[in-house]
C-alpha cells in the first residue's frame, strides 16, 4: 500500500520541484527521474498485487487490483519514455524561439501533475474522487495545449476546456446519481462512494437510477475518451499542443477515461443483470470507429492524422467493452496496452519529423528516411503497427476483437473490416510520400533521442509474437474481474 | 415559523430552487456583462444558503463546511475576479446579445420539463423529502449549456460554466445531503483552478484574436477539400 502512495507523493514532489526548477536547462533530466521512479515504484506494486491479490487501503481511499495495476505500469512507463524524448524535443522548441524559459517551466511542472492525476484516476477507490481527478487532468493540460500561444493553439485550447469541462461535468452529474442510488441501502454513509463497496452490493442498487446515472457517466467521460460526436476537441489539442503532450495525451489519458468507463459499467451490470450497458458503449464506439476512419482519409496535417487515428482505436476499445464476453474483453484490454505504445511511439516520431521538415503539413513533408533515416524507418514502422500489420501486437488484439464480434454479433464485423481497410489505406497513401523519395533542399536531421520509440515498438513486437505469460495471466485475471469469465 | 416542521422544510426548499432556477432564467435574458456577473452571484449566494440550511435542519453539520465553501468561491471569489477581469478589459460596458429571446426562453422551459421527465424514475424511489430538486438541479445544469452555446462572449461562456458547476453541487447537497468531504474539497479545489485559469485565457484570446467573441476562434476546421 506504501507504494500507491509513494507514487502519488512522487509525482506530487515532481510537480512542485520542477513549478521551481523547471527553467534551468537540467529540468528536463530531473522530469525522467521523477518519471523513472514512479516506474520502480509502480513495478513493486504490481509484482505485490500479482502475488497477493487486489488490496485495499485502510482507509478504504484506494484500491488496486488487476485490471488498475497494469495500465498504472503503462501509465508509468509511457510517462517515463515520453519525458525522455521530451528533452531534446523541447530544448529544441526552445532554440527556435517557440517557447520561453517560463513556458517551459509550466510545461514541466504540469507535465508531473498530469501524471498525478492519471495516477489518481487509476489508484483511487472513491468514484467522486476519480471525477476531482479526472477534471484535474483536463485543468493540467490546458495551459499546455495553448503553450505555443498562436491563434490556433489558444483557440484549441479553449475548445478543449470548455468541452471537456462542460462534457465532464455530465460525469459527475452520474457520479452524484450513483450516491443518491447507494444511499438508499442501509449503513453506508459516506462510503457509498466507494467503487468496492458498489460493486459488493451493486444487486440491491434500484437499477433505473443507475441506468441513467451511466448514460450520464458514460457521455461525460466518453467526452475524454474522444467518443463522436463529443470528440472534436481531440484533433484540434493534439495538432496544436506541444509534441510530447499528443503522446502522453493519446497514450495515457484516453485510456484512463476508458478506465473509468469501464470501473463503472462493471457496476451498472452487476446492478441491472442486463448487457444495456454494453449495447450503449457498443453504439458509441462503432460510430466513433467509423467516423474517426472516414475523416482519418481527409486530413492534411500530420497530428490531425494520428489523433483521428487515436479516435478510431479508442472506439473499437469501447465496442469491445461494450461487447462483454471474456474474449472480448481481453482483446480490449491488449489493445489498450498496445494502443498506447505505439500512438505514443508514433506522436514522438511525428514530433522528431516535424522538426526536420519545420511545418506540420503532410504535403510538405518529403523524404525522411534520407535525411534522417532512424526517424523516417520508425515513422513507416510505428505506421505499419498501428494500421494493424501483422506480426505487431495491435495485429494480434485487432483480430481477437474481430473473432469475439464474430462469435457475438457476426454482422457488425462487416463495418470493422470495412473500417479497418479505410484506415489502412488513408495512413499509407499519406506515409509513402512523407518518408520516401528525394528530401527537398536544406534539409538537416535534428537531434532526437530514438530511444523511447524503438523500445515501444520492440515491445508492441513482442507482444504480438508472444505474449509473456505473466503479462497474459494479468490480462486473464483482469478479464475475468470485469466480464467475470476465462477468455480462453 | 418553526422551520424543523415536516412541511415547511421542504417548502423552503422548493422556494429556494426555485429561485436559483429563476436566477438561471435571468442570466439568459441578461445581455449585459456586469449584471450577468451580480445574478451568478446572487445564486451563489442562494446556494450557500440552501447548503447551510440543509446542513442546520438535516444535522449534517459537515455540510457547513460546504456552505462557507461555496459562499467564499461561488458568491465571492469568483465573480469578483470576474467583474475585475471585465473591467481591466475594459468590457464593462460591453453588451453580449441575446438573440431570439424568445425562443430561448421557451427552450429554457421545456429544457425544464424534460428534466423533470428524466428525473422520474429517481423521484419515486428516493424516501428524502427534496428529492424532486435533482430535476430542479439538471435543469440548471442543461440552462447552463444553453447559456453557453447561446452566446458568444468568452466572458458568458465561463458564467454558463459556473451556472453548470453551482446545479451539480446543488444536486449533491439536496438530493445526498452532501458528498463525502473530500470529494467535495477537491471538487472545490478544481473549480478554483478552473477560475483562474479562465482568467489566463482572457488575456490569451485577446491577445490572439483581439476581442473575447469567441465565435471568431473559427481557424480549426475539419478542411473540405
Amino acid at each position: 500500500m506504501i507504494a500507491v502512495y509513494l507514487i502519488l507523493l512522487i509525482s506530487f514532489v515532481g510537480m512542485v520541484v520542477l513549478g521551481i526548477l523547471g527553467n534551468q536547462s537540467r529540468a528536463s533530466k530531473i522530469n525522467v527521474w521523477f518519471n523513472a521512479a514512479t516506474l520502480v515504484v509502480s513495478l513493486i506494486l504490481a509484482l505485490v498485487v500479482l502475488g497477493k491479490g487486489p488490496i485495499l487501503s485502510a482507509d478504504k481511499l484506494f484500491y488496486i487490483d488487476a485490471f488498475n495495476v497494469y495500465l498504472i505500469v503503462l501509465t508509468a512507463l509511457v510517462g517515463l519514455t515520453t519525458s525522455v524524448f521530451s528533452g531534446p524535443y523541447m530544448e529544441n522548441e526552445r532554440l527556435h524561439g517557440r517557447l520561453t524559459d517560463r513556458r517551459l517551466q509550466l510545461y514541466y511542472s504540469m507535465y508531473q501533475g498530469f501524471m498525478l492525476a492519471m495516477f489518481l484516476v487509476l489508484t483511487t477507490n472513491n468514484m467522486g474522487l476519480m471525477w476531482v481527478a479526472m477534471e484535474g487532468a483536463t485543468l493540467a493540460t490546458v495551459l499546455l495545449v495553448s503553450l505555443y500561444r498562436t491563434p490556433e493553439a489558444v483557440e484549441a485550447a479553449w475548445k478543449y476546456f470548455i468541452l471537456c469541462g462542460v462534457g465532464i461535468a455530465l460525469a459527475l452529474f452520474g457520479t452524484i446519481l450513483l450516491f443518491v442510488a447507494a444511499e438508499q441501502l442501509q449503513g453506508l454513509g459516506s462510503d457509498g462512494l466507494n467503487w468496492t463497496v458498489l460493486f459488493e452490493r451493486a444487486a440491491e442498487l434500484d437499477p433505473a437510477v443507475i441506468k441513467i446515472a451511466f448514460v450520464f457517466l458514460l457521455v461525460g467521460y466518453g467526452t475524454k475518451i474522444g467518443l463522436v460526436p463529443m470528440h472534436s476537441w481531440l484533433p484540434d489539442a493534439h495538432s496544436e499542443g506541444p509534441t510530447p503532450m499528443s503522446a502522453i495525451l493519446s497514450g495515457l489519458l484516453l485510456n484512463d477515461a476508458l478506465y473509468a468507463v469501464v470501473r463503472s459499467k462493471m457496476i451498472v451490470d452487476k446492478s441491472l443483470g442486463t448487457d444495456e450497458a454494453g449495447i450503449l458503449m457498443m453504439g458509441f464506439g462503432m460510430l466513433s470507429f467509423l467516423v474517426a476512419v472516414l475523416l482519418l482519409s481527409r486530413q492534411q496535417d500530420i497530428k490531425r492524422l494520428f489523433s483521428y487515428s487515436s479516435i478510431e482505436h479508442m472506439g473499437m476499445m469501447t465496442f469491445a467493452f461494450g461487447i462483454g464476453a471474456p474474449l472480448a474483453t481481453f482483446a480490449a484490454l491488449l489493445h489498450m496496452t498496445v494502443h498506447s505504445l505505439t500512438k505514443s511511439a508514433i506522436f514522438v516520431t511525428v514530433g522528431h519529423a516535424t522538426q526536420i521538415a519545420k511545418t506540420q503539413q503532410m504535403e510538405k513533408i518529403r523524404g525522411i528516411v534520407s535525411t534522417q533515416p532512424g526517424v523516417g524507418w520508425a515513422l513507416v514502422i510505428g505506421t505499419l503497427a498501428i494500421a494493424g500489420f501483422p506480426p505487431f501486437g495491435v495485429f494480434v488484439s485487432e483480430f481477437l476483437v474481430l473473432v469475439a464480434t464474430m462469435k457475438s454479433y457476426p454482422w457488425l464485423t462487416l463495418p470493422l473490416l470495412f473500417g479497418i481497410g479505410v484506415a489502412f489505406a488513408g495512413l499509407f497513401g499519406k506515409l509513402h510520400p512523407m518518408v520516401y523519395g528525394p528530401a527537398p533542399k536544406g534539409q538537416q536531421a535534428v537531434e532526437a533521442n530514438m530511444f523511447p520509440v524503438y523500445l515501444h515498438l520492440v515491445l508492441v513486437l513482442w507482444l504480438g509474437l508472444a505474449i509473456p505469460a505473466a503479462l497474459s495471466g494479468w490480462f486473464v485475471q483482469a478479464t475475468q474481474l470485469i466480464s467475470g469469465g476465462a477468455p480462453f | 415559523m418553526d422551520i424543523v416542521h415536516p412541511d415547511h422544510y421542504p417548502q423552503l426548499i422548493t422556494l429556494l430552487a426555485s429561485l436559483i432556477i429563476f436566477t438561471t432564467f435571468m442570466m439568459l435574458a441578461q445581455g449585459k456583462l456586469l449584471t450577468l456577473i451580480n445574478l451568478f452571484s446572487l445564486q451563489g449566494l442562494l446556494l450557500a444558503g440552501t447548503t447551510a440550511m440543509v446542513a442546520l435542519i438535516t444535522g449534517n453539520h459537515h455540510l457547513l463546511i460546504s456552505a462557507g465553501l461555496t459562499l467564499a468561491l461561488k458568491a465571492i471569489m469568483i465573480p469578483w475576479l470576474l467583474r475585475y477581469l471585465v473591467v481591466r478589459m475594459r468590457l464593462h460596458r460591453e453588451v453580449d446579445p441575446v438573440e431570439n429571446p424568445v425562443q430561448i426562453m421557451l427552450f429554457g422551459v421545456s429544457l425544464v420539463v424534460f428534466s423533470y421527465y428524466v428525473t422520474l424514475p429517481v423521484v419515486q424511489l428516493s424516501t428524502l423529502a427534496t428529492s424532486n430538486m435533482l430535476a430542479v438541479s439538471l435543469a440548471g445544469i442543461l440552462l447552463g449549456m444553453l447559456l453557453m452555446i447561446s452566446r458568444k462572449q468568452a466572458v458568458t461562456h465561463v458564467v454558463g460554466f459556473m451556472t453548470i458547476e453551482n446545479g451539480l453541487f446543488f444536486s449533491a447537497v439536496v438530493s445526498t445531503h452532501g458528498m463525502p468531504m473530500v470529494v467535495e474539497l477537491g471538487i472545490a479545489f478544481d473549480v478554483l483552478v478552473a477560475s483562474v485559469i479562465f482568467g489566463v485565457f482572457f488575456f490569451q484570446i485577446r491577445d490572439s484574436i483581439d476581442s473575447l467573441d469567441v465565435d471568431k476562434l473559427n481557424r480549426l476546421r475539419e478542411e473540405t477539400e
